[in-house]
């Protein structure tokens, strides 16, 4: 939130800003007397924490053990050989005697890796490619509109409550549906996505539109650009925050998704990077090491992402869930 | 915006028109895709549907079912039993590292990092991770230390493999909402701190009393994140269990997948959906109430 708010400057947020601060104004004035013996408790209350401070530190360094635990035993197991995986907890966990790529090439050949990674980037690709440009388009038709005609609200909430169906719902017609229309494909998938996610993005680009003022547009107006010329030109541009947001979301839960693809891609040889896992279980047997090379494959790309945009993964779920 | 009241009757100018028409394609496509499959799974409901061949209707007979189905209310029950107990367990956890890194702690921005991690990975793959853990990482301490309780896998027993799906939904559900409330801990401002402790309030008080108050909304919104994925849980369990042992781990969402796809039981599935669609709408309504109350008092 306090990324986006820095980058653009309009009155709105500035209030917001200073709404926040100034509420809790009244607690501080309760006691102002006691104003002037801040500097000295203050310097106690830090050396105080200090040894706090240090106490949670090293819990939290802990803590990271449960996050970093089943990534160590993935990566281990990957790099072994079967023959190394004796039945006690150090044959799991030691490290490999030697580091192999042997398991990758294998799993990369079982699960026809690089064509589950093509589908999976391709849909989670075009899928956020059209949800920020419809998404958005729609979010600023509605937005603007909203406040004047009926027919505009009333749409908000129709596509908004949306956001109570779970896909569970609406799989069984689907299947039929998509089935009907000859889209049981990996076009069917994104047309889903793109509908799936459109009550979220609508609602957040609606919601961001608030911050981009009326005056841009108005302006745009005078010079004679058409509605279609000033959302592209002026409205479009202006909304780069909430596009870093939408993109995240919608990239995320798509490259992970797994029951639309399972459902709607079962008829064709089509696999995404986390169906593949489900697709070849029977194939790894109890060849662990193998499966866990799979699995490391499928984790790699995300994490790789996830290391370089950290942050704006981060701010972008924070964004949508907070908006 | 504030003068919307008055115009709502205004006259459609060609700007207007242009919107709309704009508007009317993506209204078409989110009619196609999201209102016609719930009205379709409402009318197959009505059925004897199989999901091939031909089919008849049978009136109410299958929403009358739902209710004395053993296994449609077992699996409303799991479900519940284990979207409460992640709602709870996630929250407590992930507001208590919350206040541990929004502390003044050294590589703070390093340690948020790695704990945001298991909420990027996809959960079909941790369920499988998390899988080898419980069958074999698991019994195998319990063997070498003689802990009772870690000899079996927790997926084998019907009493406890509902445990194991809980720990690897709370894995990754911990790391969304800690982000979530270490965003709100900072719009706490530093001043209510220094006023507190003017006052002489510290440790639970202070939290009691000011901290958590004034993160209320993002309490709220994470205890609505998280019941809404926890009542959806599917990948997890088609990692991990598939539905078993004996049954006593289908999610609702996994019930309508399994029976309604490939057990021939497309029209009562439906009816199922829609019942639980009823069931989220519901909750949700309630839930939307409460975070609105709330909010007022901030």
């Amino acid at each position: 939130m306090e990324n986006k708010d820095i980058e653009i400057k309009e009155n709105e947020v500035a209030v917001e800003a200073t709404e926040t601060v100034e509420k809790p104004a009244p607690v501080i004035n309760r006691h102002p007397e006691e104003i002037s013996y801040k500097g000295a408790k203050k310097k106690q209350g830090v050396v105080g924490s200090k040894a706090v401070n240090r106490i949670i530190n090293i819990l939290l360094v802990l803590g990271c053990l449960t996050i970093f635990f089943p990534l160590y035993m993935t990566i281990v197991i990957a790099f072994k050989k079967p023959s190394e995986m004796t039945n006690d907890v150090a044959g799991a966990l030691a490290l490999p005697e030697k580091w192999s790529f042997d398991n990758f090439a294998e799993a990369m050949r079982v699960t026809d890796f690089w064509h589950s990674l093509g589908n999976s980037l391709l849909l989670t690709g075009i899928t956020v490619v059209i949800c920020i440009l419809l998404h958005s388009l729609a979010g600023y038709l509605i937005g603007r509109k909203m406040a004047k005609h009926k027919a505009f609200k009333a749409s908000y909430f129709y596509i908004v409550s949306g956001m109570f169906v779970p896909f569970a719902v609406l799989m069984m017609p689907l299947v039929k549906q998509t089935a009907q229309m000859g889209i049981a494909n990996r076009i069917g998938v994104i047309i889903l996505y793109v509908v799936f996610f459109m009550p979220m993005n609508i609602m957040l680009y609606t919601g961001y539109l608030k911050n981009i003022p009326m005056a841009l547009e108005e302006a745009a107006c005078v010079d004679g650009a058409t509605a279609w010329q000033t959302f592209w030109r002026i409205i479009f541009p202006n909304m780069k925050p909430m596009h870093a947001t939408v993109a995240v979301l919608t990239a995320m839960s798509t490259w992970n998704d797994v029951m639309t693809p399972l459902v709607i891609m079962s008829g064709t040889d089509q696999n995404t990077l986390p169906l593949a896992q489900l697709n070849f279980q029977t194939q790894f047997g109890t060849n662990y090491n193998l499966a866990f090379a799979s699995y490391l494959l499928a984790l790699l790309p995300i994490l790789i992402f996830y290391i370089i945009c950290q942050k704006q993964i981060i701010n972008g779920v924070v964004n949508g869930a907070v908006k | 915006m504030g003068k919307s009241k008055n115009k709502a009757k205004a006259s459609w100018s060609r700007n207007d028109k242009i919107f709309f028409g704009i508007l009317v394609p993506v209204l078409a496509l989110f009619f196609c895709f999201n209102t016609l499959p719930l009205i379709k799974g409402f009318y197959y409901g009505f059925t004897n549907f199989k999901g091939y061949g031909n089919y008849d209707f049978v009136g109410l007979r299958n929403f009358v079912d739902i209710f004395t189905d053993v296994r449609v209310g077992k699996s409303y029950l799991f479900t519940f039993k284990y979207a409460i107990v992640m709602t709870l367990l996630v929250n407590l956890i992930s507001l208590i590292l919350a206040l541990g890194l929004n502390r003044n702690i050294k590589g703070k921005n390093a340690l948020r990092g790695i704990y945001f991690v298991p909420n990027i990975l996809g959960g079909l793959v941790v369920g499988y991770i998390f899988s080898f853990i419980f069958t074999y990482i698991l019994p195998a301490i319990g063997n070498m230390t003689g802990i009772g309780f870690l000899q079996n896998s927790f997926l084998a027993s019907t009493k406890t493999a509902w445990i194991a799906i809980v720990i690897v939904g709370a894995w990754q559900g911990i790391a969304m909402n800690t982000i979530i409330y270490i965003s709100g801990l900072q719009t706490v401002p530093e001043e209510v701190y220094e006023a507190c402790m003017l006052d002489g309030a510290s440790g639970w008080k202070k939290f009691s009393k000011i901290t958590f108050p004034l993160i209320m909304p993002f309490v709220t919104i994470n205890l609505v994140l998280c019941m809404k994925n926890a009542l959806m849980v599917f990948d997890q369990i088609m990692a991990l269990t598939k539905g078993g042992p004996s049954q006593s781990t289908e999610s609702i969402s996994y019930l309508i997948y399994n029976n309604g796809m490939s057990g021939g039981q497309f029209g009562f599935q439906s009816a199922n959906a829609f019942l639980f669609f009823i069931v989220i709408v519901v909750i949700s309504f309630l839930q939307m109430k409460f975070l609105g109350g709330k909010e007022e008092q901030l």
